[in-house]
């Protein structure tokens, strides 16, 4: 392919037309990971002959006339926190550093069935537990556009290969922002469905009330067409829902006149970098020549979300994450045989890192007796109030704005020390997943950074949140301020 | 409300769940645990009286027909694990009592 931002319907369309073979796209592809993923670290595992032998049977699906699906010969990389039958996923743990899926994600088979190639399993913070990748047992992941910064997390070897152009599409889960964070720093897409929109299916679970599987991309169109694919219900999760699903790319319309986009200013106000401050402002501007309706609205107790969120999240994470105990799969402690508890706990210290460490610690704290009321309880009662302040908000607009991130992308090594200041990153993304609400992060500038020799361009992104499967809305908003910048169009100096 | 955690409370919740820390890791998480946890008492001046607690977001009933399906092989079931016993199809795991 020349070029080297084409998106997924591109790619798609020009191997339909026989401009190019899947074969070729696919070897680009991985010849573009070869090339940047040294610098990058975006990837866990790169499978290049399943990639090939997939595309090669798009190319002959093709040459025998058949129909093609959606995404057909689209290369596509994966969060390594979805298991993909024989392909090893580690969820970036030690714990699970030889594990191999005997099966599936749901997701998987829905895009395969697409017609997607899968080239390989993308970089992320341990279990999804982290908002710069540095979590990850195998390294951090790098910023394309500096790579002394943060790419944000968890899914951020999934943004970074968007980014770097390595892929037109991978998927990201997002907990308390884990799509939308780092699609922001990496100046590229990122959608989280509604809680349930996406069968969870082959997701190895972090928060359970709170994971949701989305796509990141280079185009909101692109989005659109990932979602489109990968919501069906699903009876292998339950939490999987059965609403009706549009058609999201018929959904972009290009008019976004009347649209009600509801602005908290009191809680975008404290604490956010001028340079986000000044994007986030000039993007109002761009929807409201657009048509659309800005309004006031208060969120009064999304403020707490960060402290819900970290006890919610935790709680759920330190239930989850017993299975991983040496009997079934995973890391055994090669010490001698002092019993089965020994072994669990033996196990699980050497298998885990710091952060799940701590998490599986906080989580198992605030559900102990004697602290569960306090805590635990505490936060799911002001998660309710939080709810009903969105469920407020939507009865006079039809999209919240916000900035998807406080600062620009940090520096690695930056916030490591000190777990709360990284968890105060966070804030603008968690609320929208306590409240299970769809939300995007597009593109909406750039700020320069001076150093040594030059300056950093970079990306900063804007936030765009739904009511419940009202993602239809909140991507014919985001398309109709992307065609009028095309901020993500532009790409890292790599 | 717990006016500060200790290296006592870290080691009983770290044996809840079965995790074996170092001394160092023991240090450290008393701080940054209790770090975490002053910064969540803030929760504590909402009045959240008579406010249900809300567990999951899920809008439908999360049932379905009990039918029977295929499912995994006892050999690819057991093809993780770090001490298979594929002829019994079982896990083997160290002593249980004793």
């Amino acid at each position: 392919m020349s070029g080297t931002v084409s998106g997924a319907r591109e790619v798609r369309d020009a191997i339909a037309a026989g401009r190019v073979s899947a074969v070729e796209v696919c070897r680009h592809a991985l010849d573009r990971i070869a090339s940047v993923n040294p610098a990058l670290n975006a990837f866990n595992l790169v499978d290049a002959d399943r990639a090939l032998a997939r595309a090669a049977a798009i190319d002959a699906e093709r040459a025998a006339g058949e129909t093609l699906g959606p995404l057909a010969g689209v290369p596509v990389a994966i969060k390594d926190n979805l298991c993909v039958r024989g392909m090893r996923t580690t969820a970036s743990s030690r714990i699970l550093d030889t594990f191999v899926p005997p099966y599936d994600a749901t997701v998987i088979s829905l895009l395969e069935q697409a017609g997607a190639v899968i080239v390989g399993k993308t970089n992320c913070d341990e279990f999804a537990m982290g908002s710069s990748t540095e979590n990850s047992a195998y390294g951090p992941v790098k910023n394309p556009w500096a790579l002394d910064r943060a790419p944000g997390g968890s899914s951020g070897g999934s943004a970074a290969a968007v980014a770097a152009s390595c892929v037109p599409l991978a998927l990201g889960s997002d907990t308390g922002g884990s799509i939308r964070q780092p699609a922001a720093f990496c100046g590229v897409t990122g959608l989280k469905p509604t809680y349930g929109r996406v069968s969870r299916y082959g997701l190895l679970a972090f928060a359970s009330s709170l994971d949701q599987i989305g796509p990141m991309t280079r185009s909101v169109g692109d989005a659109a067409l990932a979602l489109s694919v990968m919501a069906r219900p699903d009876p292998m999760d339950s939490t999987c829902s059965r609403e009706a699903v549009p058609d999201f790319l018929a959904a972009l319309t290009g008019n976004a006149a009347g649209v009600r986009v509801g602005v908290p200013r009191a809680f975008v106000s404290d604490g956010v970098d001028d340079s986000v401050r000044g994007a986030f402002d000039a993007a109002l501007d761009v929807l409201r020549n657009a048509g659309a309706v800005l309004v006031d609205i208060e969120l009064p107790y999304a403020k707490y979300a960060i402290p819900v969120y970290y006890l919610v999240c935790t709680a759920e994470a330190s239930s989850n994450l017993a299975r991983y105990d040496g009997v079934k799969y995973g890391h055994r402690s090669p010490a001698p045989d002092a019993g089965i508890r020994a072994m669990y706990s033996k196990s699980r210290d050497e298998g885990f890192g710091p952060e799940v460490k701590r998490r599986i610690m906080l989580g198992t704290y605030v559900l102990s007796a004697g602290y569960y009321d306090a805590f635990y309880l505490k936060a799911q009662q002001v998660r309710t109030l939080l709810r009903q302040d969105y469920a407020r908000a939507f009865e006079s607009v039809d999209l919240v704005a916000m900035p998807t991130t406080p600062t620009p992308p940090f520096r690695l090594g930056e916030k490591t020390a000190d777990p709360l200041q990284m968890y105060l990153a966070d804030i603008f993304t968690v609320s929208v997943n306590l409240a299970g609400l769809p939300g995007i992060s597009i593109p909406c500038g750039f700020v320069d950074q001076p150093r040594a020799g030059g300056a950093d361009r970079l990306p900063i992104g804007l936030q765009l949140i739904g009511r419940m499967f009202d993602e239809a809305t909140v991507l014919r908003v985001a398309d109709v301020y992307e065609r009028a910048t095309n901020w993500g169009q532009q790409v890292p100096p790599l | 409300m717990p006016p500060s955690l200790t290296i006592a409370d870290v080691e009983r919740i770290a044996a809840l769940a079965h995790l074996e820390l170092t001394d160092e890791e023991k240090q450290v998480f008393t701080k940054q645990l209790a770090d975490i946890l002053a910064y969540a008492e803030q929760l504590q001046a909402i009045d959240t009286t008579a406010v249900a607690a809300t567990a999951h977001v899920n809008a439908h009933e999360a049932e379905r027909d009990d039918d029977l399906r295929p499912s995994l092989r006892v050999a690819d079931a057991l093809a993780n694990a770090p001490d298979p016993a594929p002829d019994a199809g079982l896990f083997r795991v160290p002593r249980v009592i004793g």
